[in-house]
Protein backbone atom coordinates (compact mmCIF):
# COMPACT_ATOMS: atom_id res chain seq x y z
CA UNK A 1 0.00 0.00 0.00
CA UNK A 2 1.40 3.31 -1.08
CA UNK A 3 0.83 5.51 1.96
CA UNK A 4 0.73 8.68 0.13
CA UNK A 5 -1.92 7.66 -2.12
CA UNK A 6 -3.95 6.52 0.59
CA UNK A 7 -3.77 10.13 2.51
CA UNK A 8 -4.25 12.03 -0.32
CA UNK A 9 -7.46 9.82 -0.85
CA UNK A 10 -8.48 10.54 2.52
CA UNK A 11 -7.93 14.39 1.77
CA UNK A 12 -9.58 14.54 -1.30
CA UNK A 13 -12.59 12.35 -0.61
CA UNK A 14 -13.65 14.05 2.67
CA UNK A 15 -13.84 16.99 0.86
CA UNK A 16 -15.36 15.78 -2.90
CA UNK A 17 -18.44 14.23 -0.10
CA UNK A 18 -18.85 16.93 2.26
CA UNK A 19 -18.77 19.26 -0.93
CA UNK A 20 -21.26 17.15 -2.64
CA UNK A 21 -23.60 17.07 0.84
CA UNK A 22 -23.33 21.08 0.71
CA UNK A 23 -24.44 21.10 -2.69
CA UNK A 24 -27.45 19.60 -2.24
CA UNK A 25 -28.42 22.97 -0.09
CA UNK A 26 -28.05 24.67 -3.73
CA UNK A 27 -31.42 26.54 -4.37
CA UNK A 28 -32.88 25.12 -0.92
CA UNK A 29 -31.19 27.91 1.36
CA UNK A 30 -32.84 29.54 3.85
CA UNK A 31 -32.35 32.49 2.27
CA UNK A 32 -30.53 33.85 -1.10
CA UNK A 33 -27.16 35.01 0.56
CA UNK A 34 -27.20 32.00 3.19
CA UNK A 35 -27.42 29.51 -0.07
CA UNK A 36 -24.93 31.37 -1.93
CA UNK A 37 -22.55 31.01 0.81
CA UNK A 38 -23.17 27.07 0.96
CA UNK A 39 -22.75 26.63 -2.92
CA UNK A 40 -19.34 28.47 -2.52
CA UNK A 41 -18.32 26.71 0.07
CA UNK A 42 -19.45 23.57 -1.89
CA UNK A 43 -17.37 24.69 -4.85
CA UNK A 44 -14.45 25.26 -2.97
CA UNK A 45 -14.50 21.62 -1.11
CA UNK A 46 -14.82 20.09 -4.67
CA UNK A 47 -11.79 22.37 -6.02
CA UNK A 48 -10.03 21.16 -3.19
CA UNK A 49 -10.95 17.60 -3.67
CA UNK A 50 -10.03 18.26 -7.12
CA UNK A 51 -6.50 19.02 -6.76
CA UNK A 52 -5.92 16.52 -3.92
CA UNK A 53 -7.02 13.51 -5.96
CA UNK A 54 -5.53 14.76 -8.88
CA UNK A 55 -2.25 14.58 -7.15
CA UNK A 56 -3.39 10.94 -5.73
CA UNK A 57 -3.86 9.84 -9.58
CA UNK A 58 -0.44 10.93 -10.16
CA UNK A 59 1.35 9.50 -7.14
CA UNK A 60 -0.56 6.09 -8.02
CA UNK A 61 1.01 6.33 -11.70
CA UNK A 62 -1.97 4.16 -13.05
CA UNK A 63 -2.90 6.53 -14.83
CA UNK A 64 -6.04 7.71 -13.32
CA UNK A 65 -7.34 11.20 -12.58
CA UNK A 66 -9.01 13.23 -10.38
CA UNK A 67 -12.38 11.89 -12.43
CA UNK A 68 -11.72 8.67 -12.53
CA UNK A 69 -11.17 8.95 -8.71
CA UNK A 70 -14.46 10.65 -8.15
CA UNK A 71 -16.45 8.99 -10.60
CA UNK A 72 -15.30 5.15 -11.04
CA UNK A 73 -14.89 4.07 -7.12
CA UNK A 74 -17.47 2.47 -5.37
CA UNK A 75 -18.34 2.71 -1.90
CA UNK A 76 -15.89 0.66 -0.48
CA UNK A 77 -13.13 2.53 -1.91
CA UNK A 78 -13.74 5.99 -0.46
CA UNK A 79 -11.74 7.13 2.42
CA UNK A 80 -13.49 9.65 4.21
CA UNK A 81 -15.08 10.26 7.36
CA UNK A 82 -18.13 9.25 7.79
CA UNK A 83 -19.16 12.91 9.54
CA UNK A 84 -18.92 14.51 6.33
CA UNK A 85 -21.26 11.79 3.99
CA UNK A 86 -24.13 11.98 6.86
CA UNK A 87 -27.81 13.76 5.61
CA UNK A 88 -27.67 17.26 5.76
CA UNK A 89 -30.91 16.94 7.84
CA UNK A 90 -31.82 20.65 9.14
CA UNK A 91 -30.09 24.03 8.36
CA UNK A 92 -28.58 23.47 12.13
CA UNK A 93 -27.33 20.17 11.62
CA UNK A 94 -25.70 20.96 8.31
CA UNK A 95 -24.06 23.63 9.88
CA UNK A 96 -22.68 22.08 13.35
CA UNK A 97 -21.42 19.41 11.05
CA UNK A 98 -19.52 22.04 8.47
CA UNK A 99 -17.84 23.74 11.91
CA UNK A 100 -16.74 20.76 13.30
CA UNK A 101 -15.16 19.44 10.59
CA UNK A 102 -14.04 23.20 9.25
CA UNK A 103 -12.32 23.67 12.66
CA UNK A 104 -10.51 20.22 12.18
CA UNK A 105 -9.68 20.76 8.51
CA UNK A 106 -8.16 24.49 9.03
CA UNK A 107 -5.95 23.36 11.90
CA UNK A 108 -4.36 20.21 9.52
CA UNK A 109 -4.37 22.69 6.26
CA UNK A 110 -1.89 24.78 8.31
CA UNK A 111 0.12 22.13 9.14
CA UNK A 112 0.73 20.61 5.97
CA UNK A 113 1.60 23.40 4.20
CA UNK A 114 4.81 22.16 6.06
CA UNK A 115 4.39 19.07 4.44
CA UNK A 116 7.71 17.62 2.62
CA UNK A 117 6.03 16.76 -0.71
CA UNK A 118 5.78 20.35 -2.09
CA UNK A 119 3.14 20.13 -4.60
CA UNK A 120 0.98 18.60 -1.93
CA UNK A 121 2.50 21.91 0.66
CA UNK A 122 1.43 24.00 -2.50
CA UNK A 123 -2.30 22.93 -2.36
CA UNK A 124 -2.74 23.01 1.24
CA UNK A 125 -1.25 26.63 1.30
CA UNK A 126 -4.38 27.52 -1.11
CA UNK A 127 -7.17 25.54 0.07
CA UNK A 128 -6.33 27.01 3.95
CA UNK A 129 -7.19 30.39 3.38
CA UNK A 130 -10.11 28.96 2.11
CA UNK A 131 -10.84 26.66 4.76
CA UNK A 132 -10.10 29.63 7.08
CA UNK A 133 -13.52 31.73 5.57
CA UNK A 134 -14.98 28.38 5.94
CA UNK A 135 -14.95 27.79 10.10
CA UNK A 136 -15.08 31.86 10.44
CA UNK A 137 -18.64 31.26 8.53
CA UNK A 138 -19.91 28.17 9.71
CA UNK A 139 -18.28 29.30 13.71
CA UNK A 140 -20.46 32.72 13.22
CA UNK A 141 -23.41 30.38 12.43
CA UNK A 142 -23.21 27.87 15.19
CA UNK A 143 -22.84 30.92 17.58
CA UNK A 144 -25.66 32.73 16.15
CA UNK A 145 -28.11 28.91 16.26
CA UNK A 146 -27.00 28.45 19.78
CA UNK A 147 -27.19 31.84 21.34
CA UNK A 148 -30.27 32.73 19.25
CA UNK A 149 -34.21 31.37 19.94
CA UNK A 150 -35.13 28.55 21.97
CA UNK A 151 -36.39 26.67 18.58
CA UNK A 152 -32.71 26.97 16.99
CA UNK A 153 -30.83 26.36 20.28
CA UNK A 154 -32.70 23.14 20.45
CA UNK A 155 -31.89 21.81 16.95
CA UNK A 156 -28.04 23.33 17.22
CA UNK A 157 -27.81 21.08 20.33
CA UNK A 158 -29.34 18.00 18.92
CA UNK A 159 -27.17 18.27 15.97
CA UNK A 160 -24.59 18.02 18.16
CA UNK A 161 -25.10 15.15 20.23
CA UNK A 162 -26.14 13.75 17.13
CA UNK A 163 -22.60 14.17 15.17
CA UNK A 164 -20.34 14.62 18.26
CA UNK A 165 -19.74 10.08 18.30
CA UNK A 166 -18.71 11.35 14.76
CA UNK A 167 -15.76 13.29 15.09
CA UNK A 168 -13.57 10.73 16.66
CA UNK A 169 -12.88 9.56 13.51
CA UNK A 170 -10.90 12.51 12.47
CA UNK A 171 -8.40 12.81 15.25
CA UNK A 172 -7.89 9.02 15.39
CA UNK A 173 -4.55 7.55 14.22
CA UNK A 174 -4.62 4.23 12.26
CA UNK A 175 -0.90 2.73 10.40
CA UNK A 176 -1.91 5.27 7.19
CA UNK A 177 -2.20 8.08 9.88
CA UNK A 178 1.32 6.58 11.48
CA UNK A 179 2.98 5.98 8.55
CA UNK A 180 2.40 9.52 7.10
CA UNK A 181 3.30 11.33 10.22
CA UNK A 182 6.69 12.79 10.25
CA UNK A 183 7.46 10.90 6.29
CA UNK A 184 4.59 13.03 4.73
CA UNK A 185 2.01 14.78 7.04
CA UNK A 186 1.54 15.58 10.56
CA UNK A 187 -0.39 13.37 12.60
CA UNK A 188 -3.92 13.41 12.80
CA UNK A 189 -3.78 12.76 16.84
CA UNK A 190 -1.48 15.97 17.34
CA UNK A 191 -4.48 18.14 16.00
CA UNK A 192 -6.76 16.92 19.21
CA UNK A 193 -6.00 19.43 21.34
CA UNK A 194 -6.03 22.52 19.17
CA UNK A 195 -9.26 20.98 17.63
CA UNK A 196 -10.59 20.71 20.76
CA UNK A 197 -9.41 24.25 22.03
CA UNK A 198 -11.94 25.75 19.04
CA UNK A 199 -14.45 24.03 19.31
CA UNK A 200 -15.07 24.43 22.76
CA UNK A 201 -14.62 27.89 22.72
CA UNK A 202 -17.33 28.18 20.24
CA UNK A 203 -19.64 25.86 21.68
CA UNK A 204 -19.18 27.48 25.29
CA UNK A 205 -19.95 31.19 22.83
CA UNK A 206 -23.00 29.48 21.74
CA UNK A 207 -24.04 28.50 25.00
CA UNK A 208 -24.17 25.07 23.98
CA UNK A 209 -23.52 21.84 26.18
CA UNK A 210 -20.24 19.83 24.41
CA UNK A 211 -21.03 16.00 24.65
CA UNK A 212 -19.12 13.63 27.20
CA UNK A 213 -17.14 11.43 24.94
CA UNK A 214 -18.12 8.32 24.53
CA UNK A 215 -18.62 5.97 21.58
CA UNK A 216 -17.05 6.88 18.90
CA UNK A 217 -17.72 5.81 15.14
CA UNK A 218 -14.91 4.30 12.95
CA UNK A 219 -14.44 2.46 9.51
CA UNK A 220 -14.92 5.11 7.00
CA UNK A 221 -11.13 5.72 6.14
CA UNK A 222 -11.01 2.01 5.53
CA UNK A 223 -13.90 1.99 3.42
CA UNK A 224 -16.89 0.75 5.99
CA UNK A 225 -19.08 3.30 5.37
CA UNK A 226 -22.69 4.24 6.54
CA UNK A 227 -25.73 3.54 4.29
CA UNK A 228 -25.89 6.73 3.23
CA UNK A 229 -22.95 7.26 1.14
CA UNK A 230 -23.66 4.68 -1.57
CA UNK A 231 -27.11 6.74 -2.07
CA UNK A 232 -24.86 10.10 -2.33
CA UNK A 233 -22.87 8.82 -4.77
CA UNK A 234 -25.34 7.01 -7.04
CA UNK A 235 -26.61 10.28 -7.50
CA UNK A 236 -23.08 12.43 -8.02
CA UNK A 237 -21.94 9.26 -10.18
CA UNK A 238 -24.44 8.39 -12.44
CA UNK A 239 -23.56 10.73 -15.35
CA UNK A 240 -19.94 9.78 -15.59
CA UNK A 241 -20.98 6.51 -15.38
CA UNK A 242 -23.90 6.59 -18.17
CA UNK A 243 -21.63 8.77 -20.68
CA UNK A 244 -17.96 7.83 -19.90
CA UNK A 245 -15.48 10.58 -21.42
CA UNK A 246 -18.75 13.30 -21.27
CA UNK A 247 -17.80 16.84 -22.47
CA UNK A 248 -19.67 19.68 -22.26
CA UNK B 1 -33.38 56.27 14.86
CA UNK B 2 -31.16 54.79 12.62
CA UNK B 3 -30.47 51.46 14.42
CA UNK B 4 -34.10 50.85 15.84
CA UNK B 5 -34.88 50.92 11.96
CA UNK B 6 -32.30 48.39 10.97
CA UNK B 7 -33.31 46.03 13.67
CA UNK B 8 -35.66 42.79 11.97
CA UNK B 9 -38.67 43.28 10.59
CA UNK B 10 -40.62 40.61 11.82
CA UNK B 11 -43.93 41.46 10.24
CA UNK B 12 -41.79 40.58 6.45
CA UNK B 13 -39.89 37.89 8.06
CA UNK B 14 -37.13 39.48 6.20
CA UNK B 15 -34.17 40.18 7.49
CA UNK B 16 -32.62 44.13 7.56
CA UNK B 17 -31.19 45.42 4.39
CA UNK B 18 -27.17 46.43 4.52
CA UNK B 19 -25.91 48.19 0.97
CA UNK B 20 -22.35 47.16 0.27
CA UNK B 21 -19.87 48.93 -1.36
CA UNK B 22 -16.23 47.54 -2.91
CA UNK B 23 -13.02 48.71 -3.15
CA UNK B 24 -11.20 47.02 -6.26
CA UNK B 25 -7.55 48.38 -5.22
CA UNK B 26 -5.83 50.33 -2.55
CA UNK B 27 -6.77 53.96 -2.99
CA UNK B 28 -9.56 53.56 -5.01
CA UNK B 29 -12.78 54.45 -3.86
CA UNK B 30 -15.31 52.38 -2.57
CA UNK B 31 -18.15 51.79 -5.28
CA UNK B 32 -21.37 50.66 -4.49
CA UNK B 33 -21.82 47.08 -5.63
CA UNK B 34 -25.69 46.01 -4.61
CA UNK B 35 -27.11 45.19 -1.67
CA UNK B 36 -27.34 42.47 1.01
CA UNK B 37 -30.19 40.78 3.66
CA UNK B 38 -28.45 39.52 6.98
CA UNK B 39 -29.53 39.62 10.72
CA UNK B 40 -26.04 41.99 11.83
CA UNK B 41 -22.90 43.24 10.94
CA UNK B 42 -20.64 39.92 10.83
CA UNK B 43 -23.13 38.30 8.58
CA UNK B 44 -23.94 41.16 6.34
CA UNK B 45 -20.29 41.53 5.79
CA UNK B 46 -20.09 37.53 4.81
CA UNK B 47 -22.81 37.45 2.93
CA UNK B 48 -21.64 40.65 0.79
CA UNK B 49 -18.22 38.86 0.93
CA UNK B 50 -20.16 36.08 -0.66
CA UNK B 51 -22.75 37.77 -3.21
CA UNK B 52 -19.98 40.05 -4.60
CA UNK B 53 -16.29 39.62 -3.68
CA UNK B 54 -15.76 35.99 -4.64
CA UNK B 55 -15.27 36.63 -8.20
CA UNK B 56 -14.07 40.43 -9.04
CA UNK B 57 -11.32 42.20 -7.88
CA UNK B 58 -12.02 43.33 -4.36
CA UNK B 59 -9.67 44.34 -1.73
CA UNK B 60 -11.96 45.75 0.86
CA UNK B 61 -15.67 45.75 1.54
CA UNK B 62 -18.21 48.19 3.73
CA UNK B 63 -21.71 47.24 4.48
CA UNK B 64 -23.76 49.87 5.85
CA UNK B 65 -27.37 49.58 7.00
CA UNK B 66 -29.58 50.73 4.38
CA UNK B 67 -31.72 52.45 6.35
CA UNK B 68 -28.74 54.76 7.61
CA UNK B 69 -28.52 56.01 3.96
CA UNK B 70 -30.16 59.38 3.31
CA UNK B 71 -31.65 59.89 -0.07
CA UNK B 72 -32.85 62.57 -2.29
CA UNK B 73 -36.63 62.46 -3.06
CA UNK B 74 -37.42 61.09 -6.26
CA UNK B 75 -40.12 64.18 -6.73
CA UNK B 76 -37.69 66.58 -5.96
CA UNK B 77 -35.83 65.88 -9.56
CA UNK B 78 -36.69 68.94 -10.87
CA UNK B 79 -35.80 71.53 -8.14
CA UNK B 80 -32.67 69.60 -6.60
CA UNK B 81 -31.10 68.06 -10.12
CA UNK B 82 -32.15 70.82 -12.63
CA UNK B 83 -29.42 70.97 -15.21
CA UNK B 84 -30.22 74.82 -15.66
CA UNK B 85 -29.44 74.80 -19.24
CA UNK B 86 -29.90 78.00 -19.46
CA UNK B 87 -27.40 79.34 -17.81
CA UNK B 88 -24.52 78.00 -19.87
CA UNK B 89 -22.27 80.27 -17.90
CA UNK B 90 -22.27 77.33 -15.11
CA UNK B 91 -20.92 74.56 -17.88
CA UNK B 92 -17.01 74.87 -18.30
CA UNK B 93 -17.50 74.96 -22.15
CA UNK B 94 -19.14 78.24 -22.00
CA UNK B 95 -15.25 79.87 -21.42
CA UNK B 96 -13.07 80.17 -24.68
CA UNK B 97 -9.65 78.92 -23.75
CA UNK B 98 -7.32 82.35 -24.47
CA UNK B 99 -4.36 82.15 -26.72
CA UNK B 100 -0.87 81.01 -25.35
CA UNK B 101 -3.05 78.56 -22.63
CA UNK B 102 -2.05 74.93 -22.98
CA UNK B 103 -4.94 72.93 -24.11
CA UNK B 104 -4.77 69.19 -22.15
Amino acid sequence: MDVLFEYLLRLGDDRLVLGHRLSEWCGHGPVLEEDIALANVALDLIGQASRFLGLAGRVEGKGRDEDALAYFRDVIDYRNVKLVELPNGDFGRTIVRQFLFDAWSVLLLERLQQATHAELAGIAAKACKEARYHVRHSGEWVLRLGDGTEESHRRAQTALDELWPYTGEMLAADEVDRAAAGAVAPGVAALEPAWREVVSDVVRRATLTLPADGFMHSGGRQGRHTEHLGHLLDEMQILARSHPGATW
Amino acid sequence: MAAAANEPDHASDQWPLWEVFTQAKDGAPHEHAGSVHAPDPELALQNARDVYARRGQVVSLWVVPSSAIIASSPGEQGPFFDPADDKPYRHPQFYRTPRGVRVY
